[in-house]
């Protein structure tokens, strides 16, 4: 575990995977919810959890830096199921890509577990994990001007829906008619980081 | 709808609603957003008799024309402009009655990019995730003003302020933004920190309130691979492939995959909202606070 000083008052910590990444965000999360953490924004990723508006950076700095790496965290009961029809633009590619046939795109991706690592690009946009490595796939060379909202997609190893109408160059290979975001639900993101997602096939796949 | 409200008679360039902003959903991949020049925002909230939460206009370049339907108290500030109600000549940078149905013209600005309008009681549309601010990166928030809309106002809260003038900094002629080196400036070759802290850059014109983009020296990269998405924080100079230094502003995206060069202090962003194409900029590098 290192920690990066980020302006006057933000830390990034980085660990050396994801798997370390949501154990630290979720003991990051435990001091907040136990008041001995005080903290704007928890803003986990790839392989960092981003703490904002820190009063003292420097002493949780070297806090962090004498303490253990925390254990890894259970994982969230619930899971929230997607329906998908199997039936984006790019799903020849991505079969090309991971050499098997199309069918077996889906049927590999629906029977997978994935979690959120993170969110970002844009409101509700969750980075979800869970494919093997020997499923990543490289963003499109030429990123489209409109994905629709709903489009599943991949790009490196992760899994990704559209939550509104955007530019994007992940790869599309599904649709899904289920609301990413909402801003006058509660709450407004279906998928928050640590949340656990399965895509349920639907018919018309 | 109620007479407090107000009419948009031209919207100009581009205006919009801004607040405090929503910070604390940065992990939902929500931008903070917010008036990008905040002291000059709650200074025309102060001159009109708002709480510092309250909702104002932020007019871009060439500011907007306003009709109130109820007697109200307004205040320009942030980019100086001429302010005329009916067509006579009003304070910039005061409170100004205009009078139910009264013309308000907020012009071009004189110097800066955008200059803030409070009027009584706050633009009061819908919050969306506790705030009423347009965030022009995720759609969040109201759209920015278009001819012919009418946006709700809130009830007065207090009498405005009871100032002449309210002293404000000039935008400035060149930017000089203090930076605190990292969390990636370890991925750009030692020349390229020397060229960051040294050479003079520009305002490029195809800054928003997104981020505030440069022209100037590209800047080599020590370390050529990707550099895994993570959390991005305000005033962060990310660098793109190009090169040129960009600082993020307050509709910035929660994550980002470029390296962070550096980061620019709180202080200093709001002049780097005030600051027009070609300006020049000089980043400086000033250790960290504490």
């Amino acid at each position: 575990m290192r920690t990066l000083p980020v302006g006057d008052d933000a830390l990034l910590v980085e660990v050396s995977s994801g798997e370390e990444a949501r154990a630290l965000h979720a003991e990051l999360l435990r001091r907040r919810a136990e008041g001995s953490l005080a903290v704007r924004e928890i803003v986990p990723a790839a392989r960092t959890v981003l703490l904002d508006g820190l009063t003292d950076p420097d002493r949780l700095a070297a806090e962090l830096a004498l303490s253990d790496a925390p254990p890894a965290p259970p994982h969230a009961r619930d899971v929230v199921r997607l329906p998908v029809r199997y039936d984006g633009p790019d799903l020849h590619d991505v079969a090309a890509h991971w050499g098997v046939p199309p069918d077996e795109v889906a049927r590999i991706h629906a029977g997978t577990e994935f979690s959120v690592a993170f969110c970002g690009f844009a409101p509700g946009f969750g980075y979800l994990t869970g494919l093997p490595p020997r499923y990543d796939v490289p963003r499109r060379a030429t990123p489209r001007t409109a994905v629709p909202a709903g489009a599943v997609a991949l790009a490196g190893p992760y899994t990704g829906v559209y939550p509104r109408s955007s530019p994007g160059g992940w790869q599309l290979i599904g649709t899904t008619d289920a609301v990413l975001w909402d801003h006058t639900r509660v709450p407004a993101a279906l998928l928050a980081p640590g949340t656990r997602v399965r895509f349920v096939p639907v018919d018309g796949s | 709808m109620t007479d407090r409200a107000l009419s948009v008679v031209r919207a100009g360039a581009l205006t919009t609603v801004q607040d405090l902003g929503r910070p604390g959903h940065a992990h939902l991949g929500v931008p903070r957003s917010g008036a990008l020049d905040p002291p000059a925002a709650a200074l025309a909230n102060r001159l009109a008799g708002n709480p510092v939460e309250a909702a104002v206009l932020e007019t871009t370049l060439n500011g907007c024309t306003l009709r109130p339907r109820s007697t109200v108290t307004v205040a320009a500030t942030g980019a100086p402009c001429r302010v005329t109600v009916d067509g006579r000549p009003a304070a910039w940078g005061a409170p100004v009655r205009v009078p139910a149905g009264a013309l308000l013209d907020v012009g071009p600005a004189t110097a800066g990019v955008r200059t803030y309008v409070a009027v009584s009681g706050g633009v009061a549309v819908e919050p969306v995730l506790g705030s009423r601010s347009t965030d022009l990166l995720s759609g969040l928030g109201p759209a920015p003003l278009t001819d012919g809309a009418v946006l709700p106002l809130g009830r007065p809260a207090g009498p405005h302020a009871r100032v002449d003038v309210a002293p404000q900094p000039a935008p400035p002629a060149e930017l000089v933004l203090r930076v605190t080196l990292g969390p990636r400036a370890d991925w750009f070759s030692p020349e390229a920190i020397r060229v960051f802290t040294s050479r003079p850059y520009r305002v490029s014109p195809a800054s928003n309130r997104i981020g505030l983009r440069t022209e100037g020296p590209a800047l080599d990269r020590a370390i050529t691979r990707e550099l895994p998405s993570e959390g991005m924080v305000l005033g962060a100079v990310q660098v793109p492939p190009d090169g040129r230094p960009v600082v993020f502003l307050a509709d910035h995206p929660t994550t980002g995959g470029y390296p962070v060069i550096a980061v620019v202090r709180t202080p200093d962003l709001p002049a780097a909202a005030q600051a027009r194409p070609g300006t020049p900029i000089r980043f400086v590098t000033a250790g960290r606070r504490r």
